[in-house]
């Protein structure tokens, strides 16, 4: 019994690596309507290559999910887009990736003004040990976004409402965030990061930690938000991206495999290593 | 399977073998049980001798014998011209009129030896005693009042019990005739025994009864309070870099492993560094709070910096992930979150090394702080002197109440320490915060 199934894992890494990793990314990597467009870009960590010449467009007004198996680099591609990679100091990054036109990466980009257009949200919800309305009003103030005490309640306000928390903790603004349960404590993550109103967010594995729940009010969330943001969304569950996402694109072993329509992905994958993922193969 | 054959053991085999290794376990836990107990018992049994020793020393020690007597304030004997001021008491004879009343006390001693004897008997101090009186109570001039004096130190300890009368006269510094006065100074219960003033309000003296900490509380606050401005602002400065901002490389490697030897360096070496340097090199004067904190600063920024450094590390990236990704500058998510969570272990860092700073002595020995001063010091540049090298002077001194005044001035330093580590654990359990 043993031994069948370990000769069965064997088969399977061979024809793992039997498949061929193709050179250049299948289906459409470009779209008709960029916010974003990332041009073969390089990531190293030290002598790792994490990412090899990956090129891609995000489209505005759509939700992108990133698929791929653990280590794959959709989060390392991800931390690129708002340089959340600089904190990192092994890191070294080439290509390009144009935001406007602009590359983030030259020298004349300010840093502090890219997060606030490519907003983030991580895995873990991460508020600031302050209270409900600081933690939301903390962007709102470093960027000098309110210029009186009722602009800011104002944008506190819309900022709750559009991440579905405000019903919840409109009377105790000024308890610790840290006292919300897990998802509300991500819808929280999620209001402070569009307080600062940025054109792009990005979501690392935002329901990893949250209960089915709490999921699906992110993901409702998710989709709401879809109509003024776009939205970057790594994920681990196949359900999820296709679910919320208009485009999925596969990542494996640091390659981008695959982009496309999340519909095309998943009904008529063009890949055999995205069939074997999405049909749960291995990942 | 292997070559050796195969080994098997019978269920019930097994099950005695484990029941066997069971009880040996259980033996050797108690056995280390027993040795902590054991260990922690003992501590605490030394701890206590110690509190025991230095508390039945030093309580003694914290009281003295004091004489009342009646002094007459005649103006003319005590401010012959007449203004009230420090200038013009300084011609007044305070010495002789405590002197009188004392004589008077004691029924008027007669002959030069008998009279020597009963000035004996009361501090050398007390003169300036009534002097201060006077000064601070112009209005009572002319009439009589009733003033406590200190007694001498031998006085006082023959007082205590420690000299016995039956001692040969030669042999004690109390004399028969002495002996006499103070029996009868007792019968009309002029002697008391109270806390004693001079000990927190006087400051350095060759005399027991009068020597007292004030002089050292001050310089050891005002080194402390040199100290902790330098080496606070440097130390946390010193961590942040190190932890947030200095690139991970041979260079700053070289600094982390000099930071920690650092910590390791016995005090008395930051002492000679002192002295070569801010006492030789720069100039400055010998004894000052100034050179003493700057050297305590020296010595204390390694404890403070390391123990910053842990505090920053225990701040979760994840917070530092959510300020950058709203768009906050690596200062400010340094100072709007990393500073505010990394404070309270920093204060617990720092206090913890300010205690450490109160209780040197050797560093501070190097730079001249040693020295017998009697003024106050009224600022960092005054000469001045700390609360442990005053303890270290006075244990040298062969007086016996000194052995008194010592174990008080201990007391009085391991109140300090002990108010300092309880401020410590205070603010680090009010400021601790969950995540």
């Amino acid at each position: 019994m043993q031994v069948a199934e370990s000769s069965r894992m064997v088969q399977k890494t061979s024809t793992l690596e039997a498949r061929a990793v193709p050179d250049s990314t299948l289906g459409q990597i470009h779209t008709d309507n960029p916010r974003m467009k990332a041009r073969n870009v390089d990531v190293f960590y030290g002598d790792k290559h994490a990412i090899d010449n990956i090129s891609l467009d995000i489209a505005s007004g759509q939700v992108i999910s990133f698929i791929g198996p653990s280590g794959c680099g959709k989060s390392t591609f991800l931390r690129c887009l708002n340089r959340m990679n600089d904190t990192i100091d092994i890191c070294r990054v080439s290509g390009e990736i144009m935001i406007d036109d602009q590359n983030i990466y030259d020298s004349s980009i300010d840093v502090v003004l890219l997060r606030a257009r490519v907003g983030m949200v991580f895995q873990k919800p991460n508020p600031f040990p302050k209270s409900i309305f600081d933690n939301v009003a903390y962007g709102p103030r470093i960027h000098g976004l309110a210029t009186t005490k009722v602009e800011l309640d104002q944008i506190v306000e819309t900022s709750l409402q559009r991440a579905g928390l405000w019903a919840e903790v409109k009377d105790r603004l000024d308890q610790p965030g840290t006292g919300l349960s897990g998802g509300q404590q991500q819808r929280l993550c999620i209001a402070r990061a569009i307080a600062v109103s940025p054109e792009v967010i990005l979501m690392d594995e935002p329901c990893s930690a949250l209960d089915p729940i709490a999921t699906a009010k992110i993901e409702e969330l998710i989709s709401e938000l879809r109509e003024q943001y776009t939205i970057v969304i790594v994920t681990h569950s196949m359900q999820q991206a296709a679910r919320v996402s208009d485009r999925t694109a596969y990542f494996h072993l640091g390659k981008l495999i695959e982009v496309g329509d999340t519909k095309h992905v998943f009904t008529n994958p063009l890949h055999e290593l995205t069939q074997d993922y999405i049909t749960g193969r291995f990942g | 399977m292997s070559d050796q054959g195969s080994f098997r053991l019978s269920p019930e085999r097994a099950a005695e073998r484990v029941a066997y290794s069971i009880s040996l376990r259980k033996r050797r836990e108690k056995r280390f049980l027993f040795l902590g107990k054991f260990a922690v018992a003992v501590a605490l049994g030394f701890l206590v001798l110690l509190f025991a020793g230095i508390l039945s020393k030093g309580i003694p020690g914290l009281f003295q014998h004091y004489v009342t007597l009646d002094v007459q304030l005649d103006a003319e004997r005590l401010d012959p011209s007449g203004q009230r001021t420090i200038e013009s008491l300084a011609d007044g004879d305070f010495d002789g009129v405590v002197r009188d009343a004392l004589y008077e006390v004691l029924g008027g001693p007669t002959g030069r030896k008998a009279k020597r004897q009963a000035r004996k008997l009361i501090s050398s101090g007390s003169g300036q005693r009534l002097m201060q009186h006077v000064l601070d109570n112009p209005d009572q001039m002319g009439s009589t009042v009733a003033l406590q004096f200190a007694v001498d130190d031998d006085v006082d300890t023959f007082l205590r019990g420690l000299i016995s009368r039956d001692t040969p006269e030669a042999d004690r510094r109390v004399s028969d005739q002495m002996i006499s006065y103070i029996d009868l100074l007792q019968a009309e219960g002029r002697i008391s025994y109270e806390i004693s003033d001079y000990l927190f309000f006087g400051s350095a003296s060759r005399d027991a009864e009068m020597a007292g900490i004030r002089g050292a509380l001050v310089g050891s606050i005002l080194t402390l309070l040199v100290c902790i401005v330098i080496a606070f602002p440097l130390g946390v400065a010193t961590a942040v870099y190190l932890e947030e901002m200095a690139p991970k490389n041979r260079f700053t490697e070289i600094i982390e492993i000099n930071i920690n030897n650092l910590a390791a360096v016995p005090s008395v070496v930051f002492g000679i560094m002192g002295l070569a340097i801010f006492i030789v090199i720069f100039g400055m004067p010998r004894s000052i709070p100034l050179v003493g904190g700057i050297v305590l600063a020296l010595m204390t920024l390694p404890t403070i910096i390391i123990s910053s450094r842990a505090s920053i590390r225990a701040v979760p990236p994840s917070i530092r992930d959510a300020a950058l990704g709203v768009g906050a500058s690596k200062m400010q998510t340094i100072t709007h979150h990393v500073l505010p969570l990394a404070m309270p272990g920093m204060l617990t860092g720092t206090i913890i090394g300010m205690a450490q700073a109160l209780g040197e002595t050797a560093p501070l020995l190097m730079i001249g702080m040693v020295a017998f001063i009697v003024d106050v010091p009224s600022g960092v540049t005054d000469p001045g002197t700390v609360l442990p090298v005053q303890i270290f002077m006075w244990a040298d001194f062969a007086e016996r109440m000194f052995i008194q005044k010592t174990s008080a001035a201990i007391i009085v330093l391991l109140a300090f320490l002990i108010s300092m580590n309880a401020a410590a654990i205070l603010l680090r359990k009010k400021l601790e915060r969950r995540w």
